[in-house]
């Protein structure tokens, strides 16, 4: 049996410049137990994690371990105190074999530094036999499925003797059945008296798992709370005021189908048909969510029918007319609304105004353009109802859109998008780290427009805000569409369509299974949680401190967009 | 980055993970192009029509050995106007098979775009050889010659490989060759000591190396335009000191003397590989040795592991206790004391001073060799062979007088750099983060 350790943090504060991300944070991490780290996006969660694995170093504060305070120059001095970590983008070398990824850092040698991978594969074998894994060491990582890699970066862990396992938002890139197999890998984890930190904002995980809660809203530990409280009770603490989590949504009044994509393939510079041979259509008056997991075609369906992808073939009609080949200009002048899944970069220019954010589209029309010269006055006037009408917490049309909070910025672009006349309306994420005063309105605006009488396409990487919007759901993996189901189709049948199970199969595996018990309410929290920072890895971490939002409080982020 | 999710199947019931194991290999294969075909196909049609058609009706005529090998081989001579036509042909079909494997929607084996080249290479030089004056040229000293004029390259590229496998872009390849080459013509000629010489031109790489390092890693400024910039500066820096120093006083200060070849007794008699492998200076052996060295170190040891987690995904490297920028600083001055070794070539072994720009622009044909090579050390130093070979057929081949002009042959290195790193070759696919400056949180 390993030694298992006690892990204390006290009084943690994390400054960057002037926004606070964690203020001093205390928490116990009792030996053997599953302590959930629970809050929304951007509450600070990641940071403190990072803190506590030696990645960043606190502004103030101590970690104790076994009641003595430690100091991590970096990553290493944690693994050497038995502290692991599994982060939300992993840290895997994808060109690497697993054996590779697994001695990288503590490597085994022979003689004169060369490499003994022998030694690796022995370990890691052991540790997959110990706990059920199916882990080929010899594979290379780009290779393997995304649930397979999350077990590698486990073994990477174990194979350091971690008695702590930090888990960063492990579920955000799984599908529901991985999530539940990743769930019983750690309660045996735990039950090998390995102690786990588990971050998370989806309350079902948390309940199903956690031995200890604690609640962090902007950077602040608000409460503990038992894994046997109700989930309205969690959310509103994660949240910190009562939330109504359900979206009143009238039921569907489809008109007639005035949009169609027939046999979209777009291939990708690699040479790979990213999608492939995709056909749907959308009527006016209904909203079509687009579910997967992240990565299997969906950005690339969106930009396709953009106009943004040069190799796309098949055909999109809007009302008859062929969009595929036309510029995004003639595009968009066909009255589509478009909303990037990744608003900070492709949504926005950070360094303009609002005023000016609020008609990229239209900046040359009138009443905006009068000939050559730009109206600035009619640019401001039109920045201040929109602003009214979005509600953008802000106190002028002129401040820059990057000083904004993310759920403002993204009210900013749905409030360029939706005003104008649309004849389709797409939008990608759209609330994808927003906080969730902000989703309940967004997600309004969006049925608003369907009832309008405009075909809405939602994508969307979290589930749940698939079944509270969607009246259909159409699911694709690997860039094919696996097929289109009813809205109120069960969460375990979408979840096997998610892993490229037909429809069919899907239905009958499910129904051989147990009737999953889902409780409503903790659906409906997790979707207004949620909106969860699914990997856009990069471009998210490469903004500039000042690109952070400051605006509104409630979202106060730091911490999550930090990696 | 990291590719599409394919969500391993659940742990439903039983049959169901089988199926989407399938499903799963279906998908996702890199399509067939044309590109490779077309290729292929043009080509061959140019021999069909130049070395096949158009050839010259003489005997080509290659001699093996040289007077002094220990056993002697008789010259192959080989009717150039016949072989034009049978490898040309050879070509086609190669071509015509790669271009029905397309149409099946299969992909061209590895080995024929090699063998092609291969063929084609042959048959253009009993062309040129074949329509020469005097139809008549060593192979053994072609070969001989074309290793020597590749040493540099070699040395360029492993620099190369090793600064972009920790992941910065060495454009400064260049300088650093440039940078050895006079250091060691004026070091030795301080010293008369040649092999003082190499050491000082390792040692100014690595300098020159370090600009490099620390405006890139540490002040994260373009690493393109601080290599183009360093490239600038050394020439500049040595083209003054070379007028204003060296030609004063050329006694002093440009006679640098020869690193000896050193022979190696009955080994160096072999017909065509003896010369090659057992007749070299210093720089030479020491080429060998570290090709063979960066190759074992960067993909067999500890170290190698780490410089190339570095290259590819620092953020990892980093989670496990890597110092990533150290490991880059230090893989960046390597690679510079290394092209710092290849430049002393110039000055030590090829000609006995230093002029102005002797580099020659070897620096950017490294680069193309270190891509052509798919940043492997074994494949650079194939691909630099293929470069010397290019610029050493030029030279001979306007000896012997051919009806090719010579400015045509001078282009062939750089045609050959462009098709190379154009990617006709295969796809290669660069260390993830190369060019990538790495910063923390």
């Amino acid at each position: 049996m390993v030694r298992v350790l006690k892990l204390e943090l006290k009084g943690i504060t994390k400054r960057f410049g002037s926004l606070v991300a964690n203020d001093h944070i205390d928490v116990v991490v009792e030996p053997g137990q599953i302590h959930c780290l629970l809050g929304e996006n951007g509450a600070g969660k990641s940071t403190l994690m990072n803190v506590l694995y030696g990645l960043y170093e606190p502004t103030e504060g101590q970690i104790l371990i076994d009641d003595k305070p430690v100091t991590f120059r970096g990553p290493g001095d944690a693994m050497a105190a038995g502290i692991g970590m599994v982060h939300q983008h992993f840290m895997l070398v994808p060109v690497f074999t697993v054996a590779e990824n697994v001695a990288l850092g503590a490597e085994a040698t022979k003689a004169g530094g060369f490499l003994n991978l022998d030694d690796t594969r022995r370990k890691i074998k052991e540790i997959s036999d110990r706990y059920g894994f199916d882990v080929d060491p010899d594979a290379m990582v780009e290779d393997l499925p995304v649930g397979v890699q999350q077990r590698v970066e486990i073994i990477k862990a174990l194979v350091r003797d971690a008695k702590v396992l930090i888990l960063d938002e492990p579920t955000a890139v799984l599908t529901p059945q991985d999530t539940d197999e990743l769930l019983d890998i750690m309660r045996q984890l735990k039950s090998h008296g390995t102690s786990i930190v588990f971050i998370s904002h989806k309350l079902r995980e948390v309940k199903a798992v956690s031995d200890t809660i604690t609640v962090i809203r902007r950077g602040k530990v608000v409460g503990s709370a038992d894994p046997g409280a109700s989930t309205t009770e969690l959310a509103s603490l994660m949240v910190g005021r009562a939330v109504n989590l359900t979206l009143d949504k009238a039921p569907a009044k489809p008109q007639e189908t005035t949009f169609q994509v027939k046999d979209l393939t777009v291939i990708a510079p690699s040479g790979q048909h990213v999608v492939d041979g995709i056909s749907f259509d959308i009527a006016r008056g209904e909203i079509l969510a687009v579910a997967g997991v992240q990565g299997n075609g969906q950005t690339e369906l969106t930009e396709a029918i953009l106009g943004l992808h040069e190799r796309a073939q098949g055909s999109i009609l809007l009302d008859g007319e062929e969009l595929l080949g036309r510029s995004v200009k003639d595009v968009l002048n066909a009255g589509v609304g478009f909303v990037p899944e990744d608003r900070s970069v492709d949504g926005l220019i950070g360094t303009f105004s609002i005023a000016e954010n609020l008609i990229l589209d239209r900046y040359d029309k009138a009443p905006f353009a009068k000939g050559i010269s730009m109206s600035p006055a009619t640019v401001l006037e039109n920045a201040k109802t929109r602003i009214e009408e979005f509600d953008v917490r802000t106190p002028s049309g002129s401040l820059a859109a990057g000083t904004l909070s993310g759920g403002n910025q993204q009210k900013v672009v749905m409030a360029r998008e939706l005003s104008r006349p649309l004849r389709l309306f797409i939008a990608s994420q759209p609330t994808r780290g927003v906080d969730v005063g902000s989703i309940e309105f967004l997600h309004k605006r969006i049925v608003a427009e369907r009832d309008h009488g405009t075909p809405v396409m939602i994508v969307s990487t979290e589930l749940d805000e698939v079944i509270e919007l969607a009246d259909r759901i159409a699911v694709l993996y690997k860039g094919k569409l696996v097929g289109i189901v009813p809205a109120g189709t069960g969460r375990d049948v979408l979840g096997l369509m998610m892993a490229g199970l037909s429809p069919e199969e899907a239905l009958a595996d499910a129904a051989r299974k147990q009737p999953a018990t889902d409780p409503g309410g903790a659906a409906a929290a997790d979707a207004a949680a949620g909106a969860a920072a699914g990997p856009a890895p990069t471009k998210e971490s490469n903004q500039a401190p000042a690109a952070h939002p400051v605006q509104e409080s409630s979202s106060g982020a730091v911490g999550d967009d930090h990696e | 980055m990291s590719t599409t999710a394919t969500a391993p199947v659940p742990g439903g019931p039983q049959g169901k993970p089988e199926q989407a194991k399938e499903r799963k290999q279906t998908v996702s294969a890199k399509p067939v192009t044309w590109k490779l075909p077309v290729t292929l196909m043009v080509l061959a049609v140019v021999a069909f029509i130049f070395f096949g058609l158009m050839g010259p009706q003489k005997t080509a005529k290659f001699g093996v050995s040289s007077g002094g090998d220990f056993f002697q081989l008789p010259a192959i001579e080989v009717p150039a106007f016949l072989s034009g036509i049978v490898l040309s042909v050879i070509l086609l079909v190669l071509a015509g098979y790669s271009m029905v494997l397309k149409t099946n929607n299969r992909h061209s084996p590895r080995w024929l775009p090699v063998v092609f080249t291969v063929i084609f290479v042959v048959a253009f030089l009993i062309w040129v050889v074949g329509g020469a004056r005097t139809p008549s040229i060593s192979l053994a000293g072609l070969i001989a010659g074309s290793v020597t004029l590749a040493v540099p390259i070699v040395f360029g590229s492993l620099s190369g490989v090793l600064c972009e496998r920790a992941g910065v872009v060495n454009i400064a390849i260049e300088g650093q060759l440039l940078g050895g080459a006079f250091t060691a013509a004026i070091v030795a000629s301080l010293t008369d000591n040649p092999y003082l010489g190499l050491v000082a031109a390792a040692v100014a790489g690595a300098l020159v190396s370090m600009v490099l390092a620390v405006f890139s890693i540490k002040y994260v400024v373009n690493q393109i335009i601080v290599g183009v910039v360093l490239n600038v500066l050394v020439s500049g820096l040595t083209g003054f000191l070379f007028s204003t120093v060296m030609q004063a006083n050329k006694e002093m200060f440009n006679s640098p003397g020869r690193l000896p070849i050193i022979e190696i007794p009955i080994l160096s008699s072999i017909p065509v590989i003896g010369p090659i492998l057992f007749k070299q200076s210093v720089v030479g052996y020491l080429m060998y040795v570290a090709v063979i060295v960066v190759w074992i170190g960067l993909f067999k040891t500890k170290w190698g592991l780490r410089v190339r987690s570095v290259g590819e995904h620092p953020q990892a490297a980093d989670t496990l206790g890597i110092k990533v920028n150290a490991t880059r600083f230090w893989n960046v001055t390597l690679g510079g004391a290394v092209a710092g070794i290849g430049g002393s070539f110039f000055t030590l072994v090829a000609i006995d001073s230093f002029t102005k720009e002797i580099s020659g622009g070897r620096g950017f044909i490294a680069l193309a060799a270190m891509i052509l090579g798919r940043w492997n050390p074994i494949g650079a130093f194939f691909a630099a062979l293929l470069f010397g070979f290019a610029d050493n057929l030029q030279s001979i081949v306007t000896i012997i007088g051919t009806p090719v002009p010579s400015q045509f042959m001078a282009m062939l290195p750089y045609l050959v750099t462009v098709f190379a790193v154009a990617g006709l070759v295969g796809r290669s696919r660069p260390p993830a983060a190369s060019g990538i400056p790495y910063v923390k949180g």
